[in-house]
């Protein structure tokens, strides 16, 4: 059995104007150890699905359906006693804005050590040395006299490693990551991308890791989740999704980017934006962006209009299309 | 500021060849800000006396830039190396604390009101946050028409209107929207009517300050389709202001990479990507998260860049270049010329370590 086993996941908004369906039918797996990848441009709803994992969402958001197991106990329907045993003792969380993750008031070693104290029996002494040596793991220079230091007196990339460090601290099973190099510079987020991997690696932790960049996902998971509009829409090994991406969102979101054309020449950019949630398209909700919306006649697919399309495996990846549906049928017959 | 008056301009020479197409010359450019503006603020209490001490940011630190008629200039680098003060300072926006800034061989820099009127419609730009750069109270519409009525007091309001209708046919503006307001639209929606704007008084030169960096990858896309389109049309020149190096390769003419207010490599796009020269450019490279390898081994930079108030002496980035030697830490490097035509301010490239 797998580690962590999302299934069927239903998250929705109740909000004055109506029902917001933030997350609709999501199912996934992480393995032990296993790097996964959640892509999506903002809307596509994959940092509810990262707050959604450790049952982190609030009011007027509710799980409206659906299951999210781990070692085969229901998050979604755990008390909060409970809960409170899982969240950052065996399911840590990065967030994206370091400086409004760490409490400005209390010292680095306060917060490392109030983490400590409140999952383990361990005296303060102790818990010191263990937030010490968590800091010599994330390579932060003399880390004695960073233990007494406040957050604002540390840079940003510092300031995420230090949140790394929290994050291992409890030596959980999976470490959540939503978007934790987006506020920062590409040297850095080279820097903290590498040593999350690395730790990841040697303390075999799982890592779901949600971000809008596709040269990261291919740098950090071995597989990958692309969202739309709420939906799961393609999923499968992270090579094979980069090299040989199926969906027409995936190969657009791929293609849009710069190095894939020759420099100077017109970007392959998909037509129109994310719908906003609230307002989703009937049927497949890409189809009104879509370049295979329409039949060998030009009339506009029925199915892509009215059916949302189920998932199909296409080599080591699921993928919910109606044309890619149609295509492997065609091949099969 | 007598340190800053000794300053050579190192690149004057290679300049000189240049000066017939150049539209912007940007000459031994400086900018401070001072941490403390009252002289209160400036007060400190140290050993048991009061001392006064006017500490300050070194934005920039001797910027020799000259763009090109027609061309795309990129300046890239990380937050804080000082590519948006220079943007700022092109546009007047901010004043040089020393230097000079000229735009089709007339120095703007310290020109003020009416005389600048017409540079003023000849330059546009184009902010990074779509979500602040529109006046909220303002219809689209009135968005458009703003920049036109002020730079054309004599025109009647159906040449104003027309003015509006053929600028937002030519980016692609419904124009339904015209009535509505900047709230209403999404990020990349906000974006094309930005470089409406901009476009709308026909400048000839055009700062863009990260103008996709709030967007989406596919609406990314869109918007630098849309400016290089208008490039094509209205024969513009950029002034490309990014951290983003993909698109960098994919828009620049040229390149110029800024560290800590400097700028350590001025080359052609094309070479820059295939042979970075600085170690820093390297590192930048190195460090770009791209698809096709799983397995990347990026240049490791030690430490974190300095504070831009006390720089370090020499080089400016010796501190974390794997290549510093003495030298590094005592002299300032100048822009120097390699054989192929390209610039670049280090020490170890100029004695053919690197």
């Amino acid at each position: 059995m797998a580690l962590l086993e999302v299934s069927n996941l239903d998250v929705r908004f109740a909000l004055r104007q109506g029902e917001v369906r933030a997350l609709r039918d999501v199912s996934f797996t992480l393995d032990r150890g296993e790097r996964l990848g959640i892509v999506g441009e903002s809307g596509a709803g994959k940092s509810v699905a990262a707050f959604t994992l450790l049952n982190l969402i609030a009011k007027p958001g509710y799980i409206a359906g659906g299951s999210i197991r781990f070692e085969g106990n229901d998050l979604a329907r755990m008390s909060a006693r409970d809960l409170r045993r899982v969240r950052g003792n065996r399911i840590s969380m990065i967030f994206q804005d370091p400086m409004m993750t760490l409490n400005p008031v209390l010292s680095i070693g306060e917060q490392m050590v109030e983490s400590l104290k409140a999952h383990r029996r361990i005296s303060t002494r102790e818990a010191r040395a263990i937030a010490l040596h968590k800091l010599k793991q994330v390579y932060i220079p003399s880390p004695e006299t960073r233990l007494d230091q406040y957050p604002h007196e540390l840079s940003g990339g510092m300031r995420q490693r230090i949140i790394i460090a929290i994050a291992l601290l409890l030596d959980p099973d999976i470490i959540v990551a939503d978007e934790p190099t987006t506020a920062l510079d590409v040297t850095i987020q080279a820097e903290i991308m590498t040593l999350l991997r690395e730790l990841c690696e040697k303390h075999n932790v799982g890592l779901v890791l949600i971000t809008h960049d596709l040269g990261v996902v291919s740098q950090m998971t071995q597989r990958t989740l692309v969202m739309y509009a709420g939906r799961v829409i393609e999923q499968g090994p992270t090579r094979e999704i980069i090299n040989d991406a199926q969906h027409p969102y995936t190969q657009g979101l791929l293609n849009a980017l710069p190095q894939m054309t020759t420099p100077g020449s017109r970007l392959n950019q998909i037509p129109g934006s994310m719908p906003a949630l609230s307002n989703t398209p009937s049927g497949c909700a890409f189809h009104p962006r879509c370049q295979y919306r329409y039949d060998a006649s030009g009339q506009p697919r029925r199915d892509c209009l009215e059916e949302v399309p189920e998932f199909v495996t296409s080599g080591n990846c699921d993928v919910a299309c109606h044309m890619v549906r149609d295509m492997l049928a065609k091949e099969a017959s | 500021m007598n340190a800053v008056a000794a300053q050579p301009s190192p690149a004057t020479t290679s300049q000189n060849r240049a000066e017939a197409e150049s539209l912007l010359e940007i000459r031994g450019l400086y900018k401070h800000f001072p941490l403390a503006d009252g002289f209160l603020e400036q007060l400190h209490f140290e050993k048991g006396r009061l001392v006064r001490r006017n500490e300050q940011v070194h934005a920039i630190n001797g910027v020799d830039l000259s763009v090109q008629r027609g061309e795309a200039l990129c300046v890239v680098g990380e937050s804080g190396c000082g590519k948006s003060t220079v943007a700022r300072l092109v546009m007047g926006l901010l004043s040089p604390s020393a230097g000079e800034i000229s735009y089709a061989g007339q120095r703007i820099d310290n020109m003020r009101g009416k005389r600048l009127l017409p540079y003023r419609q000849r330059m546009q730009m184009i902010f990074q946050n779509p979500y602040a750069s529109l006046n909220p109270r303002m219809t689209i519409q009135q968005t458009l028409e703003e920049p036109l009525r002020f730079h054309h007091p004599d025109w009647t309001t159906p040449q104003v209107q027309d003015k509006v209708a053929d600028v937002m046919a030519s980016v692609g503006i419904d124009p339904e929207w015209g009535k509505r307001f900047g709230h209403e639209f999404s990020g990349g929606q906000r974006q094309r009517i930005a470089i409406a704007r901009a476009l709308a008084v026909d400048p000839e030169f055009i700062v863009a300050d990260e103008p996709i960096s709030a967007l989406d990858v596919s609406i990314q896309a869109q918007v630098l389709n849309l400016l290089m389109d208008a490039q094509a049309e209205r024969h513009l020149t950029y002034l490309f202001i990014t951290h983003d190096l993909a698109v960098v390769e994919h828009f620049g003419t040229r390149v110029a990479v800024m560290y800590l207010g400097t700028v350590c490599e001025l080359a052609d796009t094309r070479s820059l990507f295939a042979r970075p020269k600085h170690p820093y450019t390297q590192a930048l490279l190195s460090a770009i998260p791209r698809l096709d390898d799983d397995r990347p081994e990026h240049v490791r930079l030690s430490g974190e860049v300095p504070t831009p108030v006390h720089l370090p002496s020499g080089c400016v980035f010796h501190g974390r270049c794997p290549h510093a030697m003495e030298r590094c830490r005592q002299e300032v490097p100048q822009l120097i010329v390699a054989d192929d035509g390209n610039q670049v301010a280090c020490h170890a490239v100029e004695e053919g370590r690197l």
